[in-house]
């Protein structure tokens, strides 16, 4: 990947700027000069803070992805594979796919409670959708020739499945768990933020309320910092896994 | 299009799944705490609707998801025909929203609410600022993808700059801005829903968390099924307008 020194111009001049407004600014309750911010950044890292609220929030937004992740592709590989199923759940879908994740978080808060079986539950809620949706439509645009092949070596559905359609299918299956990866990360800060005392969005939601503006800048530039290294870690696994096969997948 | 006996299946089975969670809520297999029977529900939707602040809640989202979303699609679309309109523009501009669009968009609340306070400004911004990306990505990938044949034509046809944005890159750049729009919707709802739970703002966020503070599980089902009803209706007036919009495309 060729990197452009010009990207680099935009970020620098406004943290330079930043620097001087903060500084000719004085002391606030809102904002704080990058200096003082990567300063809290390095004393969060340091005593650990920072680490324990990642491992957190990361947890709960991986375990999420898993059960939301399986339970979306079975769906959409049984919904994909067999029309009449599909056709019978369509309305049950429609209805129930545009029901925001965060809505269900006061519904999980009495079942379950505070910690982290509320965060994974609303992430796996939200992850079931990207999955079932891309799975569906990937199972269901196979090459039919693939099909009549495993209806010629006389394979039962579950070998039909497991040997054909998937692997055929799993290509755009990966982009669907690479926009769901991301979706959990949101998810997660967002319980966090809105209810969950654990994790990164707690912290921040904490600095900002101890009028610690630094530490929750530093917290914000840390949120960043990991949603970005997850998505280029998982574009980057995308691209060793299929080559161009998942650009072809993607394109429309 | 998928045909009337479709449809009418897929409504049998809509039908079907309610009884079962009817069944479930009258054997009581779930505590009534947490899962109400869609009878209670729908008796805390009407009486809620008619009775009590309900409908107010609804309108209160409605206007925070909408204020926001045209915020941040006007200023989505403007800035990122800005943008994709220069290669220069592009080549400095570009890598860093590239960064920015993975943060959650919730993880700004926080600094909103130091900058705003609790209040309906801050909503805005934070649904705004949640919301743009897809439009202002999709319009600079859209300026970008532009048919290059098609600005020799307008070099040929000596177009002014403006014309050429209007006439040429916009339509263009339509199919990506109108997707870009949709999942805008959909982000700007959540948000919204979120910014009423932590500030406290009149709307069906803050009616949901105090339900289930409360304990009041129908109250709360209730507003969930609404924001569903929100969201559905935003999605499918969108679709509507697509395919309007896009009407003179090849299908």
């Amino acid at each position: 990947m060729k990197v452009d020194a010009r990207a680099f111009a935009l970020p620098l001049a406004l943290i330079v700027m930043a620097e001087i407004g903060a500084r000719a600014h004085g002391p606030s309750d809102s904002l704080a000069p990058p200096s003082a911010i990567a300063a809290a950044f390095l004393e969060a890292l340091s005593d650990g803070s920072l680490l324990i609220a990642t491992r957190d929030t990361l947890a709960s937004a991986f375990a999420g992805l898993l059960v939301g992740g399986a339970i979306g592709l079975s769906l959409g590989v049984a919904l994909g594979a067999v029309p009449a199923l599909n056709r019978a759940l369509e309305a049950a879908i429609e209805l129930t796919r545009p029901i925001p994740s965060v809505a269900l978080v006061p519904i999980a808060l009495v079942a379950l409670g505070f910690g982290y079986r509320l965060e994974i539950a609303i992430v796996a809620y939200a992850c079931v959708w990207p999955l079932l949706l891309l799975t569906r439509a990937a199972v269901a645009g196979v090459e039919p020739r693939l099909i009549e092949v495993a209806r010629a070596l006389r394979l039962n559905p579950l070998a039909r499945v497991v040997k054909i359609v998937v692997p055929a299918a799993l290509p755009r299956i990966f982009v669907a768990f690479r926009l769901a990866a991301g979706v959990a990360l949101i998810v997660a800060v967002t319980v966090e933020i809105a209810v969950n005392p654990i994790g990164l969005g707690a912290g921040i939601m904490t600095a900002g309320q101890a009028l610690r503006p630094e530490l929750m800048l530093a917290y914000l530039v840390w949120i960043g910092l990991v949603g970005f290294a997850l998505n280029a870690l998982l574009v980057l696994a995308q691209q060793r896994l299929f080559g161009r096969a998942a650009q072809v997948a993607e394109a429309p | 299009m998928r045909s009337l006996r479709d449809r009418l299946l897929g409504v049998v089975v809509l039908a079907l799944l309610v009884a079962l969670w009817q069944i479930v809520a009258n054997l009581k297999l779930v505590s009534p705490v947490y899962l109400p029977g869609p009878d209670r529900a729908f008796t805390a939707l009407v009486h809620g609707l008619a009775a009590s602040d309900l409908g107010a809640k609804l309108m209160g989202t409605i206007e925070h998801m909408i204020e926001g979303w045209l915020l941040a699609s006007i200023a989505g679309i403007a800035l990122g025909a800005l943008i994709g309109a220069s290669s220069q523009a592009r080549a400095f501009i570009a890598p860093t929203l590239e960064f920015l669009r993975p943060l959650p968009a919730s993880a700004i609340i926080p600094v909103a609410i130091a900058v705003f306070g609790l209040s309906p400004a801050m909503a805005l911004g934070v649904i705004a600022f949640g919301a743009i990306w897809p439009m202002l990505l999709a319009t600079i990938h859209g300026f970008a993808a532009v048919e290059p044949r098609l600005y020799e034509v307008a070099a040929a046809l000596r177009l002014s700059r403006p014309a050429v944005i209007f006439k040429i890159a916009l339509p263009s750049a339509l199919p990506d801005i109108l997707a870009g729009l949709r999942l805008g919707l959909t982000v700007a709802l959540i948000l919204a829903v979120v910014c009423e739970m932590i500030a406290g703002l009149n709307g069906l966020g803050n009616w949901v968390l105090l339900s289930a503070r409360m304990f009041r599980s129908a109250d709360l089902f209730a507003g969930v099924i609404l924001l569903g009803a929100v969201g559905f209706v935003g999605a499918l007036a969108l679709n509507i307008a697509e395919r309007r919009l896009l009407a003179w495309r090849a299908p």
